[in-house]
């Protein structure tokens, strides 16, 4: 896929993530647009995934640890053809299996999260399986910024170094804001690449809404062999919508009428994304 | 304060050493099984089976929040992961992993709690499982089984290989004795095992007060004329509701016992069950009071708090009253 048509999924990805949001009345706004563009390169690019091969023992996971952005991953399932995108029109609604968490009820979802600091092991486990198995498929864990202080993922980022677990890799999504306001006034995590490179991992920066640069990131795996990977990718949360950017307000917010259609006005072409 | 329990059968080992001796046994024909463990091989008598089969092994250090994590992960990727460490930490401070990563996401994780109960005695209210029937009761698609004897463990864990569902065996640190070798009585998760029959009282326990039980019934019977039924209820969840019920018709009395806090344990889940069936006999329910516990061995706290042949067999009689 070119850059431009990535360019393009993802604002239709934005546009959807919003639809159902605004739809269901409930949602978590600001993260599902700041990690958007990490899963459209992820399921249009790197992931071994299909509907067709999902119960295959080979393919690739990907298991979204911060679960409450379920509505990017739910988006990008439907554009990737695991359910019709119809579906979501059911979000959080009575009795439907697209609640607002990963679900494995949903065609597609590896993992039941939500809960956060769960995702960052369970991964290292299945990329563990695949090496005592001599298996080729990869692991990919997407993190929040703010669910790091849960020390699960400081235990298992130290497992993960002691088996040399280089067919995974965790991505941050790196937006610096969190419920009660930035992650530095909440619980500093800072310098997390010094962090994990001193718990023995490889680690990579990059624009996590440049799509170039994501897929060139991915495509280097594994970044220093026997080490396992992790991708800090700097976003903005609710990033496309000028006023949800960097605001807090908009970590659950739901759009009213008004401005779901300003916001839809600037997710329409010319894609904020282009030139960047 | 009542009789110590006395081993009767010379062979018998701690319920964990089978459990090891088992699991390295199938594990040698299933290299899909996977010991995981946090710094316990060693308390989880898992030191032969790391030397002989090494690429079977993973160790998590002390963490157990990852250890089921990572255990969840490897059982999604097809590995049969028994995840073993102390009963207190397991299901204490990996609760949400258990509740999440194993059983809501159906990831078949088999937990094994070493040590549990007053095992580890002395040590303290820190290192006792007296929680764990209770929390995980709680939570949904999860097999809760305590084996009584070494018999009743080697079914447990050739079962264990094969149940493909989150499930927790819970192993204690003490020799047991054979409860019964009467070959008839068979093992399977939720169906308890009548040890001894009797038609005046039902004495249900699981674990290592069955024995006691046993102790107690026969004093009963030899003292008083008490005629005790003695069933191992290894599984407490799921509960053999249909024996239980059964046992509510036949006898005249029930009383269960266990290595748990008398909160949320088997005799609540016993009671619970009675009562909506319009069960209205004496019931009581014999455990570890709602309090820490007095410092001494497995042995000495069960004595404490009448969990031995005197203290079963003088709650009987307190509660029970021969037509």
């Amino acid at each position: 896929m070119t850059d431009q048509e990535l360019i393009a999924k993802s604002v239709q990805y934005r546009k959807n993530i919003l639809k159902y949001i605004v739809g269901a009345k409930a949602g978590h706004t600001g993260g599902s647009l700041s990690c958007i563009d990490i899963l459209n390169v992820l399921y249009n690019e790197v992931l071994n995934v299909s509907p067709e091969n999902f119960t295959s023992p080979d393919r690739d996971r990907y298991i979204q640890s911060k679960g409450h952005c379920v509505e990017a991953l739910f988006v990008t399932l439907a554009d990737a053809g695991f359910f019709p995108e119809s579906d979501l029109e059911t979000l959080c609604k009575y009795q439907s299996h697209y609640i607002g968490h990963p679900t494995k009820k949903v065609h597609g979802v590896e993992q039941n999260t939500g809960a956060l600091g769960h995702g960052l092991p369970i991964a290292v486990g299945t990329a563990l399986a695949a090496k005592m198995d001599d298996k080729n498929f990869k692991v990919y864990t997407l993190l929040g910024d703010g669910e790091l202080p849960e020390g699960s993922n400081w235990e298992a980022a130290l497992t993960a170094a002691h088996y040399k677990l280089d067919n995974l890799c965790a991505i941050i999504d790196n937006n610096k804001l969190q419920i009660t306001g930035t992650n530095a006034e909440v619980c500093n995590t800072d310098p997390l690449d010094g962090k994990f490179e001193s718990f023995g991992w490889a680690v990579r920066e990059v624009d996590g809404h440049d799509v170039k640069a994501l897929k060139e990131v991915f495509a280097a795996m594994p970044f220093e062999p026997g080490k396992p990977n992790l991708v800090i990718a700097h976003t903005i949360k609710g990033k496309g919508v000028s006023f949800m950017e960097n605001s807090v307000k908009w970590h659950h917010g739901v759009p009213n009428a008004e401005q779901y259609e300003v916001a839809l006005g600037e997710l329409s072409p010319p894609s904020p994304l282009k030139g960047e | 304060m009542g009789a110590t329990i006395e081993i009767t059968n010379p062979n018998s080992q701690p319920n964990q050493d089978v459990f090891s001796a088992t699991l390295l046994e199938l594990a040698q024909a299933d290299k899909d099984i996977v010991a995981v463990t946090s710094d316990s091989r060693g308390s989880g008598k898992l030191v032969t089976f790391g030397q002989t089969l090494p690429k079977q092994i993973v160790e998590i250090g002390i963490a157990e929040q990852n250890l089921v994590g990572v255990a969840a992960g490897l059982a999604s990727a097809g590995k049969k992961a028994f995840a073993v460490s102390p009963a207190c930490f397991l299901t204490a401070r990996a609760l949400e992993q258990i509740k999440n990563d194993a059983c809501y996401s159906d990831n078949p994780v088999r937990l094994i709690g070493i040590s549990a109960g007053v095992s580890y005695g002395a040590l303290g209210t820190t290192h006792h499982s007296l929680h764990d029937y209770a929390v995980l009761r709680a939570i949904n698609n999860i097999t809760i089984v305590a084996p009584a004897d070494n018999f009743e463990t080697r079914e447990a864990v050739k079962l264990a290989v094969k149940h493909n569902k989150p499930l927790y065996l819970r192993f204690g640190k003490k020799p047991m004795p054979l409860l019964t070798e009467d070959s008839s009585i068979g093992f399977e998760f939720g169906k308890g095992r009548v040890i001894k029959q009797g038609i005046d009282v039902a004495i249900i326990a699981n674990g290592e007060t069955v024995y006691p039980a046993l102790l107690a019934a026969q004093k009963l019977e030899s003292e008083s004329g008490i005629r005790a039924t003695v069933v191992s209820m290894h599984t407490i969840k799921p509960l053999d509701s249909e024996l239980i019920l059964a046992l509510a018709e036949k006898t005249q009395a029930i009383i269960t016992v266990e290595e748990h806090m008398v909160n949320g344990g088997l005799g609540e889940a016993c009671a619970s069950l009675l009562l909506q069936n319009g069960y209205n006999k004496p019931f009581k329910i014999m455990g570890i009071p709602d309090e820490y516990t007095v410092t001494g061995s497995q042995v000495e706290i069960f004595n404490h708090y009448g969990l031995n042949a005197d203290g079963i067999a003088a709650a009987v009689n307190g509660m029970f009253c021969p037509l």
